[in-house]
């Protein structure tokens, strides 16, 4: 009799253990506070390294609290959050794309506090998606490969130099594979959007050949070795301190535009505390819009008035149209474009 | 008979309450108004970014190999977030079937216009969303086919615009009553007005004044005011032929009086048998006291006519109290009487010289009358509280215990009155000469022993 009870709840507890992590997630950490403590659940598109001091520093404000982090791609996080509900407090994602998807199809919570009023305009959509972050995609550049020519200003610079030195650049070019590349794809559409220019210059890569990469790291790596001769659209945040630490690269921000990112916050719907969701949400943007980033924060510090400073600065603004990139039939036709013009199979 | 009005309500309550009411009628009409006219902008607005969204995706659609393709612009989502962070839903279908979008987007119930678009109002993802459609026709080899693009967009930047609107309109509406109110409120005051002017003015009046109204009013008044100087006019014509009448009789019967006096004295002289003496002595008293009656009665008409149109005469009471006195001699030298005057003569009043003459001797009169033979009348004048006394003082009986005010009321006189000729109307002459010209009749006892004390008091000029 006491078995038969007893067996069920095991099975539940089984399935609700799988399924838990039916998502593919590239990182799991726990920062436990004491043992039974609330538990803030973080999913996120950042490395655990760049995040963790930010994360000790939000539990060292909130003590009694134990903070779960997962790293995931974005697609797995619209995975979780979209067809399997799993429960997060925080969803942290460069996927603006996708953040904005989640809470226009009424996936995100409304958060209004003192931190987020103090946004502009453009950092906050519906009190629900919020920017922490403004990332370039820049070209990064091996000094040596551009050894006795002029560093190109603008993508017709760069075309006319690709076309008059196909030679030095063969094979030697880099960018995002935009099918795997969230960051790509949004990347591409956005410069596509604001110049045709885009395409002329992709045609020329795609005639030199191009390289294609997950991820800016990776690229920025095949710069600084050497293999690569520059790499279009790396973001700006991660070349950065690697120049800082001597390593052989360039960062050129483009005259005509430079396409500037957000990464973004906003707590699922299906967070169980939200009320922590809102605290390290808050903490961030704290963080973030303070003008003066503490320590903790690991990104390049946000100007709200950056692109009233630098009109070729494009951000991508965060809002309905990002919905169109999103579509299928828009995604499978930009695409099959796109790899018409840098692939060429 | 009260003279009290019967009153129910209030012509300026009632008013104000009217104009009240119809401004707060008006106000929520125009606050409804014009809330009902702000959703409505509020609506087409909505509708027509939509309408421009759905274009811009159906423009797209083309046919290429084959294959329906659907390249949707980046305008038309983006233009829809920049009017406000609304959710944004769409789809495509073709032919009835799902393309792309959002498949659970509820399909319009509505027919197209005749632009063929339709807008609806529906719920999805448990919002109320506004919904435009539209449909255009492809070919797709010698076959049409049909895309039908709705794009949805929640309601809360409408609904956010309408709730300003809605504080705005109430405001309005507020503000509007409370100036309506105001004017309300001021417009009663000014119809009541002349109706108030009227009543001041009617009630201002003196007790004798009979003339009639001739202060301006509005027409409707008009009939008002022509109906009391009517009635005023009856009235006048009623006393002054009532006055009349009572004078002219009064005069018939004297002269007559005269004559049969005269004929009773001389029957009298004649007749040596006592009791047919005693008869004819009764009847020249008798006599006496008709004439008597019968002058009073004149003196009383002239009194109240004169009263009507009162003369303002600057005079000297004491030349007035002389004159009477002067008249008077030969009646107070029969009983021995002497008459003492102390008047100042720099005291001045305005006033009718004849009335206060009368009103003078008839004092003068009484006090002779009632007093013995050989006693003295002092008459006395002199100026307090701004009025001027003139007291006439005897050395008589006095007034009748408790008689009071009682003697100046017409046709009364005093239980000492038995034996003397007299009609009871002396003093009532007295009294209202005094009140016609502002003053006062005293009657008190005289304070130094015995007789009475009569004071005229006029206000001085
Ligand atoms: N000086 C007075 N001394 C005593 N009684 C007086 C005196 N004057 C008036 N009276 C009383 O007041 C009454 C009213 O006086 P009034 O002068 O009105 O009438 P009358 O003298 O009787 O008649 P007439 O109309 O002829 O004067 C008198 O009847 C009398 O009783
Ligand atoms: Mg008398």
């Amino acid at each position: 009799m006491r078995l038969a009870r007893l067996a069920p709840v095991l099975i539940t507890l089984i399935t609700l253990g799988t399924a838990a992590r039916a998502f593919e997630s590239e990182a799991h950490v726990i920062y436990e506070a004491a043992p039974g403590s609330p538990v803030l659940r973080i999913l996120s598109t950042t490395d655990i390294e760049i995040f963790e001091p930010m994360l000790r520093a939000f539990q060292e404000s909130n003590p009694g609290t134990t903070i779960d982090y997962t790293v995931a791609s974005s697609t797995e996080m619209m995975n979780a959050l979209m067809s399997e509900g799993q429960a997060f407090d925080v969803a942290l994602s460069s996927a603006m794309d996708l953040q904005t998807k989640l809470a226009n199809d009424g996936m995100a919570r409304s958060h209004v506090s003192t931190a987020t009023s103090r946004l502009p305009d453009w950092a906050n959509w519906r009190d629900q998606v919020f920017a922490f972050t403004q990332e370039a995609a820049t070209l990064v550049v091996s000094p040596a490969a551009f050894e006795g020519l002029a560093r190109p200003r603008n993508r017709q610079d760069l075309i006319t130099l690709l076309r008059e030195h196909p030679e030095r650049f063969r094979g030697r070019i880099g960018t995002y594979d935009i099918r795997s590349s969230g960051a790509g794809y949004l990347f591409a559409t956005q410069d596509a959007r604001t110049s045709e220019i885009f395409w002329r210059l992709m045609e020329v890569m795609g005639g030199l050949g191009t390289h294609l990469y997950c991820c800016s790291a990776e690229m920025i790596s095949d710069v600084a070795s050497g293999k690569l001769a520059f790499a279009y659209n790396a973001l700006g945040s991660y070349a950065e301190p690697r120049q800082a630490a001597g390593e052989a690269i360039e960062i050129v921000m483009p005259e005509d535009f430079v396409t500037v990112m957000h990464r973004t916050a906003l707590i699922p719907a299906s967070s169980r505390s939200p009320g922590l969701g809102g605290a390290f949400v808050d903490f961030l943007l704290e963080a973030a819009w303070s003008g003066d980033p503490p320590d903790y924060y690991p990104f390049a510090t946000v100007n709200p008035r950056a692109s009233d400073e630098t009109p070729s600065l494009r951000p991508i603004r965060i809002g309905p149209g990002l919905l169109v990139y999103l579509d299928d039939l828009k995604r499978a036709s930009f695409s099959k474009a796109w790899l018409d013009a840098v692939v060429r199979e | 008979m009260s003279d009290k009005a019967v009153i129910t309500g209030s012509i300026r309550r009632r008013l104000t309450f009217r104009l009240l009411l119809s401004s707060a009628l008006l106000a929520g009409l125009l606050f409804v108004i014009v809330l009902n006219f702000a959703e409505k902008v509020a609506q087409v607005s909505q509708d027509n970014i939509l309408d421009a969204s759905v274009t811009s995706i159906l423009e797209s659609a083309t046919v290429l190999d084959g294959e329906i393709s659907i390249d949707i612009p980046y305008a038309a989502m983006a233009m829809l977030g920049n009017v406000s962070d609304d959710r944004v839903f769409y789809r495509v279908t073709v032919d009835g079937a799902h393309l792309t979008g959002y498949e659970d987007l509820p399909r319009s119930a509505l027919q197209a216009n005749e632009r063929g678009r339709s807008y609806d109002t529906v719920d999805f993802l448990g919002e109320s969303v506004r919904m435009a459609t539209a449909s255009r026709l492809l070919a797709r080899g010698q076959r049409p086919i049909h895309v039908t693009v709705s794009v949805a967009q929640t309601r809360g930047g409408a609904q956010e615009t309408l709730q300003e609107i809605w504080r705005n309109a109430v405001y309005l509406g507020i503000g509007f009553f409370a100036v309506a109110g105001a004017l309300a409120v001021a417009v009663a005051q000014s119809a009541i007005d002349p109706l108030e002017r009227l009543a001041a003015s009617v009630s201002r009046r003196g007790p004798q004044d009979l003339r009639p109204v001739v202060a301006e009013v509005p027409r409707e008044m008009a009939p008002l005011v022509e109906a009391l100087n009517r009635l005023i006019g009856r009235l006048q014509i009623t006393l002054t032929r009532s006055e009349d009448f009572m004078a002219e009789a009064a005069h018939r019967v004297r002269t007559p009086l005269a004559t049969v006096r005269a004929q009773a004295e001389i029957a009298l002289n004649r007749m040596d048998k006592p009791e047919n003496r005693a008869s004819l002595n009764d009847m020249i008293h008798a006599l006496d006291e008709s004439s008597r009656a019968a002058g009073q009665l004149l003196d009383h008409a002239m009194v109240t006519f004169r009263t009507d149109q009162l003369e303002h005469v600057p005079l000297r009471p004491s030349d007035l109290i002389a004159e009477t006195v002067r008249r008077l001699q030969p009646v107070a030298g029969l009983k021995d009487i002497a008459i003492t005057v102390v008047a100042p003569t720099d005291l001045r009043v305005t006033g009718d010289p004849i009335l206060i003459q009368n009103a003078l001797g008839n004092l003068l009169d009484n006090a002779v009358k009632y007093s013995p033979a050989e006693s003295d009348i002092a008459v006395d004048m002199w100026a307090e509280d701004g009025a001027c006394h003139i007291q006439v003082s005897d050395q008589g009986a006095g007034f009748p215990k408790g008689a009071g005010k009682r003697l100046t009321r017409r046709f009364a006189r005093g239980s000492n009155s038995q034996g003397t000729v007299g009609s009871g109307l002396g003093l009532t002459i007295a009294d209202e000469v005094a009140q016609a010209h502002g003053g006062r009749l005293e009657l008190e006892q005289n304070p130094e022993g015995v007789g009475a004390c009569v004071s005229l008091v006029l206000p001085l000029s």
